[in-house]
């Protein structure tokens, strides 16, 4: 689990947002993610995290997006290690850096 | 992989698909039954083309509605796919419809254009097909120079600068001993490895019971899928082996009709590309409600989304990572659906193979069939010798 491996964490107070290349499609229990350039799928499980997610791109940070949604503090850090695992599989991408990414194609996510 | 926040009530990632989902994770796409290859074990008894396949309009809707559905890619197959003269348009509309494409061939229409142009759309996988590490035993299986059809094209999509390549190859008692040989085939290509279960279905019934790995192999592929991991695909389809004890990586669990689907060259939607049958027929892209309607609505894919019992297995200590194997395997081979997979790692499929008829009429046959009539060869009578020269040329004897 993101939580028990050191790793990149998502910094909560910078911005953060989908990789171009990422598609995200609504499910019952959450939401599947599928990154075209890596091929890789992952699965989220919790719809707060999902919401978290979306609200991403109009939040000045993740916390702001985090703060959105109603997470209380004491559950703020197990949001922050999932996001930090789903920017370590290049699910995420800082909102700064996304303009930079020269991606063939990218227009398809 | 799964992402959320460690919560010790999140039921199982398993559980959740079990029950279903709005679309499938991808799906498997047969755009022709007509193969230049009419190879033993084919899947699909493919060989010739059939006048009711779907048209590129026909073809092109079904994309629509994947996009749709955010169905994020197709594994396309046959028949042999790139043998349909509107493939590379399929192929292109697909991909700038936000669907990825993985596809199957077997090699004959990679010449070094089509291999530029594969490598030149990111969102595009190739899958040679390849089930020896040497001409011998492919070609036995494949048919004369297919071995050689296959590296030509992977030599073509390595000199195109293709990479990610899958190296395809379904295990069968004669190949399994070459594992370490198609590695090693597959990183000089820089390609990867997709090692794959031969399962009794289409023409591939009639060979099973010669062709599929012995007891002593199948333990043998699990170590060796254990030490190799992630390096080595295999699209989920050996989780009747986890039962050995631990899960290889994959899902582990029966998706048929539930997170993937068949589509086939006609529009009929089966619960699984290795269902090609009228119990697993679910309906067709053509009906009033599309592909959509069929993935949600029809009545056989909603029994398989519904609690499954476990059966003859639910008292099985390895129920739990087995889930009773490969629905296709046990339907093909006559044993009930309920009970163990046929190839079941503690012997209890073994069991029951040994009292089925030995003539196999006890055995449910494709439904659907396309293969090539077979060929006799045709026997010469010896050549006897002409009554007289007149016989055998109305010009003997003439000479200008």
């Amino acid at each position: 689990m993101p939580t028990d491996r050191p790793g990149p964490r998502a910094d909560l107070d910078r911005a953060w947002v989908l990789h171009p290349q990422v598609s995200l499609r609504p499910e019952p229990f959450g939401a599947l993610l599928y990154h075209f350039g890596t091929r890789r799928l992952t699965f989220l499980k919790d719809p707060r995290l999902v919401e978290i997610v979306r609200r991403l791109p109009e939040a000045p940070s993740a916390r702001a997006a985090c703060a959105d949604c109603r997470i209380p503090d004491a559950e703020l850090p197990r949001f922050g290690a999932a996001l930090a695992s789903l920017a370590e599989s290049a699910m995420l991408v800082e909102r700064a850096q996304s303009g930079r990414h020269d991606l063939k194609g990218s227009g398809l996510a | 992989m799964t992402t959320a926040p460690a919560d010790a009530r999140q039921p199982r990632l398993t559980e959740l698909f079990e029950a279903g989902l709005d679309a499938p994770i991808c799906l498997t796409w047969e755009l022709t039954y007509a193969c230049n290859l009419a190879c033993a074990h084919c899947l699909s008894s493919s060989g010739r083309r059939d006048p009711r396949e779907l048209t590129t309009a026909e073809a092109k809707a079904v994309i629509d509605e994947l996009e749709a559905m955010q169905v994020f890619y197709v594994n396309i197959g046959g028949g042999e796919p790139t043998v349909r003269p509107d493939f590379w348009e399929l192929l292109d509309y697909a991909t700038a419809h936000h669907v990825g494409v993985k596809f199957s061939t077997n090699g004959v229409r990679i010449t070094p254009d089509t291999a530029r142009r594969i490598a030149a759309n990111d969102y595009v996988d190739v899958q040679v097909s390849l089930d020896g590490a040497t001409p011998e035993v492919n070609d036995a299986l494949r048919g004369p120079g297919s071995y050689a059809t296959a590296l030509r094209a992977l030599t073509h999509l390595a000199e195109a600068g293709m990479r990610g390549v899958k190296l395809s190859v379904v295990c069968t008692r004669h190949n399994i001993p070459q594992v370490d040989d198609f590695k090693a085939l597959a990183d000089r290509f820089g390609a990867q490895l997709r090692l794959t279960r031969l399962r009794p279905s289409g023409r591939g019934a009639d060979v099973w019971d010669e062709l599929r790995p012995t007891a002593g192999q199948q333990r043998e592929l699990y170590a060796w899928l254990l030490d190799h991991g992630d390096s080595v695909l295999t699209g989920d389809s050996f989780f009747h082996l986890s039962a050995y004890g631990r899960s290889l990586p994959g899902l582990n669990l029966c998706g048929a009709g539930r997170v993937v689907c068949l589509i086939d060259p006609v529009g009929d939607v089966y619960a699984c590309p290795f269902a090609i049958h009228d119990e697993f027929l679910a309906g067709n892209v053509r009906d009033a409600g599309g592909f959509t309607g069929v993935w949600r609505a029809s009545p056989l894919f909603q029994r398989l989304r519904a609690p499954q019992t476990g059966g003859a297995c639910r008292s099985c200590g390895f129920y739990d990572s087995c889930k009773g194997g490969c629905m296709a395997a046990k339907f093909f081979t006559g044993l009930p659906l309920d009970g163990p997979d046929p190839e079941c790692v503690r012997g209890f499929g073994e069991e029951l193979l040994a009292r089925r008829a030995t003539d196999g009429t006890d055995r449910p046959r494709p439904s659907v069939d396309h293969s090539r009539p077979v060929l006799v060869p045709l026997t010469r009578r010896p050549p006897a010798p002409p009554v007289s020269a007149c016989d055998e040329s109305p010009l003997s004897g003439f000479r200008p």
